[in-house]
């Protein structure tokens, strides 16, 4: 799709959640209600010790069930329908013939681990900071933004043998 | 007038089912966008595809301008819209940490799961390295949370602290926004690498 069309697309799918929920888009606060609920079902003593978990856990919550978690499964599902649709369904290791199948998967292992690392600490990640944020006109969401791409860029570079 | 979930008191059934609906538009626009392949979203930062700021900063000014055109006629309370808090450390921190992670990984956690769910195997790997990102970060929490919670702003709004009303600042992105794209289309004819855009 135009990339354009697409993000005005994806503008009126924010706008709707604002109009409806008074919130914005995000993704990496689903994948930490995932990680909470594998710990509180794991262990739920080390849950109700943590200061970090047990907030999730107060008044017989259940972070499975949550706003962010079934954002995540509109997503897979939004995404599995756009690649029916688009005729992109297919299992697939993207990655420059340069480099290994090894080393891609390797390095999509620690970009994933790192960008919802900086999310958590950020509170928000592209979504959840950056253009949700820029579209209430939150200063941290332009800083978190403007840090995001600045970063990326610097560290392009080092990467280059990865994409091109 | 809008939100309604807040005011309304939706059952949570409800509340989770909307939230779905609006999941399925999120991952319906990604993959559309094309931001299921990491070359493409990688492209940005190589200049041979541009499509991730065409597609953030048209939907951030549609999102933008659609709320004041709402709140304008009454039919949305902005006040009641969450604004992100601004720990300016965290923010910037973060933000750096994360874009290291994007040019690695090639994707943030939004397309990850989106590429995922058209079958990338590296997306697969990069959703789980993002689960046990969360899961470092909750278990390190105690140990960074004066970090974390350093140099606290509030609910900070970025055309209050530039002195402008939303709208002239409005204004400004969207010329920016308009020059940002121009630049764009440059870059694209400039960097153009035929042999990748032709796979993606």
């Amino acid at each position: 799709m135009n990339p354009y069309l697409a993000g005005t697309l994806l503008g009126l799918v924010l706008l709707s959640s604002m109009y409806i929920a008074g919130r914005g888009l995000g993704a990496s606060g689903g994948l930490k209600y995932c990680v909470v609920s594998i710990v509180g079902a794991v262990s739920k003593p080390h849950a109700e010790k943590s200061e970090y978990y047990s907030k999730y856990f107060e008044d017989e919550q259940k972070p499975l069930f949550n706003w962010l978690t079934m954002i995540i499964f509109g997503v897979l599902t939004g995404g599995f329908i756009s690649g029916a649709v688009s005729g992109r369904l297919k299992f697939k290791i993207e990655k420059s013939p340069n480099i290994s199948n090894v080393r891609r998967l390797i390095f999509a292992f620690a970009g994933g681990m790192l960008f919802v690392y900086g999310g958590q600490l950020a509170r928000g990640c592209t979504s959840g900071a950056a253009l949700s944020g820029m579209a209430v006109l939150s200063l941290a969401g332009f800083v978190t933004m403007m840090a995001i791409f600045g970063s990326a860029y610097f560290f392009a570079w080092f990467f280059r043998k990865n994409w091109i | 007038m809008g939100p309604f979930t807040s005011a309304a008191g939706f059952p949570v059934w409800l509340d989770l089912l909307i939230a779905i609906i609006i999941g399925i538009g999120f991952g319906f626009s990604l993959e559309q966008a094309g931001f299921s392949s990491s070359r493409k979203l990688a492209g940005m930062f190589y200049g041979y595809d541009t499509t991730v700021l065409k597609v953030f900063f048209t939907a951030a000014i549609v999102a933008l301008v659609g709320s004041q055109f709402l709140s304008y006629f009454g039919l949305l309370n902005l006040n009641l819209v969450f604004v992100n808090e601004y720990y300016v450390t965290s923010a910037i921190v973060g933000g750096v940490i994360m874009g290291l992670g994007f040019i690695m990984g090639g994707f943030c956690p939004g397309t990850g799961v989106c590429a995922m769910s058209i079958g990338k195997i590296d997306a697969l790997f990069y959703v789980l390295g993002g689960l046990t990102g969360a899961f470092l970060f909750a278990e390190t929490y105690p140990l960074i949370r004066p970090f974390a919670e350093d140099a606290y702003r509030g609910p900070v709004k970025v055309n209050e602290v530039l002195g402008l009303s939303p709208g002239v600042f409005t204004l400004l992105l969207i010329v920016a926004a308009v020059a940002m794209f121009w630049v764009a289309e440059i870059a694209e004819k400039k960097f153009a690498r035929p042999e990748i855009t032709d796979k993606i």
